[in-house]
């Protein structure tokens, strides 16, 4: 038998008995940026295959909450910080081997331009308003005469938004649940998933929603797919990640995990969508807020499951 | 220049006193500590090891608090000591995170905060509060690239291990076994 014991009585807050640095703001900000990311590839991609009439809502509609959600997130992110006054040393260094700055500079980007792709679609939603000002007509109009461009850059910076709130955790070596580089597309998988699901809430031809439900259905197994693979890879490595996975093989994330995230979250919103597509009336809300709570309770379990998986010593 | 430290777990009876010295220098707030002391207890009775550690920030070569750190708060100075900058500190808690070891925590006034290696003291030619105050005289604090300096003597002479060195860190604690 091996019995360590700290005797000195270290009991650092929010470090000791278990790691808790991180609370509610952390994987709430990561389900919305994977959403705000998710949102944004799809109105960018079909705009770049040149599909505006076709998908409508994915293009006009659903990105109009993105710059809502994306201050949501970084209003959580900014909570979550300790030393908030200073928080601008994000922006005073650019650090490569940080996954956090470049989340920080992708942000500074991807958040004008969900602003800037609002402004310039908000009139087909809303078509009596009017800008105050002449030079905001101007502004919209040269915004719009470089939409391809801008759907390029919304492409490209939300893959990488999606992706990095996952290597972001699997960069941790400390903590053996997050070590694991499946993470980056399984977080990216989940965010454009979510994205689908609220495009399927939003869409008003039923082509549009198929179409979507096609995507969700599609990531859904993707998702899945991904998750064994993340076990199994978990069970064939060292000790310490055989633990990690443990804790979703009987030990105490194992039922918020398989039957909320898992069943709840992915395997039901999939059948659900499977009949809605085989045209049994179903309402498209249930399937799409499955999968939207599902998103969200992913990233809650796996950022707490993450700081309770350690080294032993 | 590298400094390490060493730590004779033969000699070490877990006192403490290195925490509160640890504490009293650097007025580590109450209810914190930057260094720790455990006890392993090993086997099945009668025959029984026990290993007794004192425990703390291991200025590794290859930390992962200071690669994950988004503003550079958290860098490595010359000689090896692996530091915070409490001005450039956003407390995100990446590097909290980031430790195997779990040796760093946050500050109640927002930065992060852990061992120095007592920076301040050895850049004066004194030894870190710990060292200088340890009453079994168990730990050894010196400069790597000095063949001659207390640490490279003992660890020339005597077995030793360092904690979980398979998380691939570099870890610069040495534990005399």
């Amino acid at each position: 038998m091996r019995e360590e014991l700290i005797t000195s009585g270290r009991m650092n807050p929010l470090v000791d008995p278990q790691l808790h640095i991180w609370s509610w703001e952390i994987p709430f900000y990561l389900f919305l940026g994977g959403l705000a990311a998710g949102i944004l590839f799809f109105a960018g991609y079909y705009v770049i295959m040149g599909k505006e009439k076709e998908y409508p809502a994915a293009i006009e509609k659903t990105p109009l909450i993105v710059p809502f959600l994306l201050l949501l997130g970084l209003g959580s992110l900014f909570l979550d910080l300790n030393h908030k006054l200073f928080f601008w040393r994000l922006y005073t260094s650019i650090r490569l081997q940080s996954p956090m700055s470049w989340g920080a500079w992708v942000l500074m980007v991807i958040t004008p331009v969900s602003f800037i792709w609002a402004a310039i679609h908000i009139k087909k939603t809303f078509p009596k308003l009017k800008w105050p000002y002449a030079w905001m007509d101007e502004l919209e109009k040269f915004f719009t005469s470089y939409k391809k461009v801008i759907a390029w850059i919304m492409v490209i910076y939300s893959l990488i938004l999606g992706i990095y709130t996952g290597i972001l955790f699997s960069a941790f070596n400390a903590r053996p649940l997050w070590n694991t580089s499946i993470l980056g597309p399984l977080f990216l998988t989940s965010g454009l998933s979510t994205g689908a699901a609220l495009n399927i809430i939003t869409a008003k031809s039923e082509y549009e929603r198929h179409k979507f439900t096609r995507i969700d259905l599609m990531l859904i197994g993707i998702e899945l797919f991904l998750i064994i693979h993340i076990f199994m890879g978990f069970l064939a490595s060292t000790q310490v990640q055989i633990d990690a996975a443990r804790l979703f093989l009987g030990g105490p994330y194992t039922a918020p995990f398989w039957i909320l995230v898992v069943f709840f979250g992915m395997i039901l919103p999939g059948l659900l969508e499977i009949l809605e597509l085989r045209n049994i009336k179903i309402p498209v809300l249930i399937p799409a807020t499955l999968v939207l709570v599902g998103g969200l309770l992913f990233r809650f379990i796996w950022t707490f499951a993450g700081e309770s998986s350690r080294w032993l010593y | 220049m590298r400094y390490a430290m060493a730590i004779d777990t033969k000699k070490c009876v877990g006192c403490s006193d290195c925490v509160v010295a640890c504490q009293t220098e650097n007025n580590v707030p109450i209810g914190y500590c930057r260094d720790w002391i455990v006890e392993v207890v090993d086997g099945t009775y009668p025959q029984l090891e026990l290993e007794i550690r004192s425990e703390r920030c291991n200025h590794c070569d290859n930390s992962p608090c200071v690669r994950c750190c988004p503003t550079g708060a958290s860098h490595v100075e010359e000689g090896g000591f692996v530091l915070v900058t409490h001005n450039k500190c956003i407390g995100c808690g990446a590097c909290i995170a980031s430790c195997p070891y779990d040796a760093r925590y946050p500050h109640p006034d927002g930065y992060v905060d852990k061992c120095t290696f007592c920076m301040h003291r050895v850049t004066k030619g004194q030894l870190p509060a710990c060292v200088a105050t340890c009453p079994t005289k168990c730990m050894y604090f010196g400069d790597l690239d000095d063949p001659n300096s207390p640490v490279s003597l003992v660890l020339k002479n005597r077995k030793h291990k360092t904690l979980i060195p398979e998380a691939g860190t570099k870890p610069q604690l040495y534990y005399l076994i």
